[in-house]
């Protein structure tokens, strides 16, 4: 069976005079997936996002955008619509100017351009904005706007270069369901830059997390978030972060513990054990609510004592940061019971959830 | 302040109005007094001396009667124009062009920009000697071979106005340029890469788009440079001195000879009054423009 | 997810650019041209200063110089004539010198002092007076001349070193005042506020606070009224008197009062000494300079 893909990057390399910036990225890309872009500013995702689009040249590698090789083409050829951070609307022009410029220009048919905006407008809600300029518009219309001068060129794959960043916190939750919602109708194919792990986590068929000019992980929600491949993908993801504890692999009888300070938590719930060995310094991560804390000792080996620093009640549950090893950590717990500083409590560990990652290399083991 | 038991709006935020008292009396004093002063003894027949005999409009009338402050009038309207238009295309051209990540942009820079750092009294003694017929552009080119060139405009009393444009352009449209720039380089960059995918050819968007989105910009500019159109004085002094004849007299000179030279204060002081009311005409509507849009914000 | 290798392998990697696409050469070629009109003046002025006047009279101006000489130099600052005195453009030199720094360092403190007061300490009217003031910038300098000579004269400082400075103060009291104000009400609030908890006054707040962060907006200004007043012609004529008459002031007469032979190389020698210091200024200053540009030109 032949797939073609809808965007696929093959050994793609930008640089800037001497700086890499993106470093040899494969990425494939399927027809009507919505697939995130995600990392800390630097890290080269808008930039991937431009070198799609063709606003960026790129140094090495290819472009394909529905199975044609547009490396050297122009953006208005590569069937590609973009949705700006700062919408970039052209403010004299009315929302109906800003829908039907590029088309205009491009010499549709009047009746055809008509159809266009009329469709898009009808699927965005934008009828009774036609006429106004966007000025004269809350930043989620102007959102809805600039998607909608994606919308009416008609292509196969939208580009978002992080949408909602210039939005409050709320109209960026709302918008975000909007666009899940916009996604589902069109199906199209969508890559969509962002620094908001949440909004990644929500929107993306496919997050690829990115750093330093490389993706570090490409796969689902998820797995990123359970199955972090390493230390970096593990500490940028979640919200409140994973917690992390430095210590040694020690084998007993074939079966293997993390040991740190008075630590010992066993780990043959693990899930790869084949790849643990003995006396090997490995970073231990698990996250807040992949712990529980329990007032009596709970399964010998998977369950240790700790005394409680303070507790942060955030509404539907808590945050306990509690000393283990000497190292503070982070429980998420049910907002139902308050916990006092100096409290002592034990917390049981599910090592099945957990994540080992080298100490030297910070890789997944 | 602390020495006064019952606060007194006086002494309240003494310092600052202590701080302010220069700027205070240069307004009240320069900006308000002198101005009312020269509009109300406009309508005086002060001669060599201020003199409260009033006379309506009879300088005005006198003024629009006398040739020499009308060739100054027209000229100026003629300076006027082709300044404002020329600075402002040339300027916004070599902005655009220096916003085409060029090499050398700072070398490019500083050569449009030095003029602007040179007095008129310089720039206009730099044309007239370039403009000069026996010696300048005029004698280059007869020595090339074309022996009927002609171009002694410091010599014409038709084109001699045409002098002072040149010069004034050589010496003010750097600024121009770069304003325009600046005016530029404030365009959101996403706005062109939206253009771009939209497949808008480049000289589309500047003509649909960015110079669209620069009118505070081209007004601001444009109101600069008028308001220092209607002053010229330095530049015509130093390059032609008005001549030949009256052929290049600008109204801020009209007033300066009248107040100065020949003591008629009378009709110095109805010139100048005109010229407040042609900046006026310019400024307000801007001003108030300005102010609204500041507010709207 | 596995994409089909029937793809084409071609092109790949860099977009093919030429070095030399019509559209560079018409950029490069354009700004060149301009370079060219603008440069254009001021090499003129200094090969003419360079020639004698026999081959001034015989070659073009354009031409570079066949014989060097420095006699136009050392005569337009020495021995060139102003209608009736001989002793050289050094007289105007050191007026523009004394003119200049008196008035440079007095408008600057005022303005300061009066832009840090309409920032951070506002009373009553100060926006109304600091309007009517940024207003008063566009009023031509004609309209107030003859009051200010009236005014000047009665308070016995017309045609004196004092009158000049007091005269320069004023008029560059709009844009100077708006400087400063724009800048110091950039600086964060709570700076201001920190201090004013901490007990400081008007004056400690101006002086350990606010001039300490504002170097860079005081070059600017120096900037500014350097060029400004050193190029400045009307007000000299007018209000320095004789004693004190300014460099441009003196230069224009040696170029256009002389009776009789001009003498070219003499004249461009002149300019150029004249045009010198705002022009060392400038290409010393680069960024400075376009900054005080923007600063006049943005308003409000």
């Amino acid at each position: 069976m032949i797939i073609v893909n809808s965007v696929s990057i093959k050994d793609l390399s930008v640089s800037f005079g001497s700086v890499s910036v993106l470093k040899d990225l494969n990425i494939e890309v399927a027809d009507g997936e919505f697939l995130v872009l995600l990392g800390p500013s630097g890290c080269g995702k808008s930039t991937l996002l431009n070198c799609i689009a063709g606003l960026l040249d790129i140094s090495e590698g290819q472009i394909f955008i529905k199975g044609k090789n547009v490396t050297w083409e122009e953006p208005k050829d590569r069937g590609i619509g973009m949705v700006f951070q700062s919408y970039a609307l052209y403010p004299q022009m009315t929302v109906e100017k800003n829908l039907s410029f590029g088309l205009r220009v491009a010499g549709l048919a009047k009746a055809e351009i008509q159809q266009r905006i009329a469709n898009a407008a009808d699927i965005l809600q934008l009828e009774p904005l036609l006429q106004r300029k966007p000025a004269a518009l809350s930043g989620g219309q102007r959102q809805r706007v600039a998607i909608g001068r994606a919308l009416v060129r008609d292509v196969d794959v939208f580009l978002f270069d992080e949408p909602l960043s210039n939005l409050d916190a709320k109209l960026r939750s709302e918008l975000r369901v909007e666009i899940k919602r916009l996604h589902h109708k069109l199906a199209n194919t969508m890559i969509y830059v962002t620094h908001d792990q949440i909004e990644a986590l929500t929107l993306a068929d496919r997050i690829a997390v990115m750093k330093g000019g490389l993706i570090q992980q490409l796969d689902e929600p998820l797995t990123i978030y359970n199955k972090p491949r390493n230390l970096f993908v593990a500490s940028f993801i979640g919200s409140p972060a994973m917690n992390f504890l430095r210590g040694k692999l020690t084998e007993i009888d074939g079966a293997f513990s993390f040991t740190a300070a008075d630590l010992t938590v066993s780990l043959a719930k693990y899930e790869t054990q084949e790849k643990l060995t003995n006396e090997r310094d490995v970073i231990f991560g698990f996250r807040p609510e992949h712990i529980a804390i329990t007032d009596k000792p709970g399964q010998k080996g998977l369950s240790c004592e700790a005394v409680v620093d303070l507790d942060e009640p955030m509404g539907a549950d808590s945050l306990v940061w509690l000393k283990v090893a000497g190292k503070p950590i982070s429980v998420r717990v049910d907002s139902g019971r308050r916990y006092m500083p100096g409290e002592k409590v034990f917390l049981s560990f599910n090592p099945a959830m957990a994540s080992l990652f080298d100490a030297t290399t910070e890789e997944r083991i | 302040m602390s020495a006064t038991t019952r606060p007194n709006t006086i002494f309240k935020n003494l310092n600052a109005k202590v701080a302010a008292i220069p700027m205070i009396a240069t307004v009240l004093v320069v900006f308000i007094g002198c101005t009312l002063w020269t509009v109300v003894l406009s309508f005086t027949s002060s001669r060599s001396l201020p003199e409260l005999t009033f006379v309506g409009f009879d300088q005005y009338a006198r003024l629009f009667t006398t040739p020499r402050w009308n060739i100054s009038a027209i000229n100026l309207g003629i300076f006027g124009i082709f300044t404002l238009v020329f600075s402002t295309v040339i300027g916004f051209i070599l902005a655009a062009l220096m916003d085409q990540k060029i090499r050398f942009e700072g070398a490019f820079r500083t050569v449009f920009l030095y003029p602007y750092a040179l007095s008129f009294i310089v720039t206009g003694l730099v044309w007239q000697w370039i403009l000069t017929p026996t010696f300048g552009i005029q004698r280059v080119v007869r020595d090339l071979g074309f022996e009927t060139f002609t171009f002694s405009i410091l010599n014409n009393q038709r084109y001699a106005i045409y002098a002072i444009v040149i010069a004034g352009l050589w010496h003010g449209t750097g600024l121009v340029m770069a304003l325009m720039l600046a005016g530029l380089r404030g365009i959101d960059e996403d706005i062109w890469k939206a253009s771009r995918v939209d497949g808008i050819p480049i000289w589309k968007t500047y003509l649909f788009i960015v110079i669209p989105m620069m009118r505070p910009v081209f007004i601001t500019t444009i109101v600069l440079i008028s308001t220092g159109i209607v002053r010229v004085y330095d530049l015509v002094v130093a390059l032609t001195g008005g001549g030949p004849g009256n052929a290049s007299e600008v109204p801020a000179k009209y007033v300066y000879e009248f107040m100065f030279r020949r003591a008629n204060l009378g009709q110095g002081l109805a010139a100048s009054t005109i010229m407040l009311t042609t900046v006026l005409i310019i400024v307000i509507p801007w001003a108030l423009m300005e102010y609204r849009g500041g507010k709207q914000k | 997810m596995t994409a089909i290798s029937t793809l084409p392998t071609e092109p790949r990697g860099k977009r093919p650019t030429r070095t030399f696409a019509p559209a560079t050469i018409m950029i490069y070629g354009i700004l060149l041209v301009a370079a060219l009109y603008y440069i254009l003046p001021l090499y003129v002025m200094i090969v003419t200063s360079l020639k004698g006047m026999p081959e001034i009279r015989l070659g073009n101006i354009f031409s570079t110089p066949v014989e060097i000489t420095f006699q136009p130099w050392s005569t337009a600052w020495t021995s060139a004539c102003t209608g009736l005195y001989c002793e050289g453009l050094k007289v105007g030199f050191w007026n523009s010198v004394k003119i200049m720094i008196p008035s440079v360092i007095v408008s600057i403190l005022i303005a300061s002092v009066n832009g840090y007061a309409l920032a951070n300490w506002r009373f009553k009217g100060s926006e109304i007076f600091f309007s009517i003031l940024l207003f008063g910038a566009f009023i031509p300098y004609q309209v107030m001349l003859y009051p200010l000579v009236i005014i000047t004269r009665e308070l016995g400082i017309f045609g004196t070193l004092t009158g000049i400075i007091v005269i320069h103060t004023i008029f560059g009291m709009p844009i100077l005042t708006l400087l400063f104000r724009n800048y110091f009400a950039s600086l964060p609030t709570e700076l201001f506020k920190a201090a004013r908890v901490d007990g400081a006054g008007f004056w400690r707040i101006f002086f350990q606070i606010m001039v300490p962060l504002s170097a860079p907006i005081f070059v600017v200004a120096v900037i500014m009224q350097v060029t400004g007043i050193w190029n400045d012609f009307l007000f000299g004529v007018i209000f320095a008197g004789s004693k004190n008459v300014p460099m441009t002031v003196q230069l224009n007469n040696i170029v256009n009062s002389t009776q009789g032979v001009k003498e070219y190389n003499v004249n461009m020698a002149a300019t150029i000494l004249t045009g010198a210091v705002p022009l060392l200024v400038y290409f010393f200053s680069g960024k400075y300079f376009v900054r005080g540009i923007a600063a006049g030109a943005v308003k409000g």
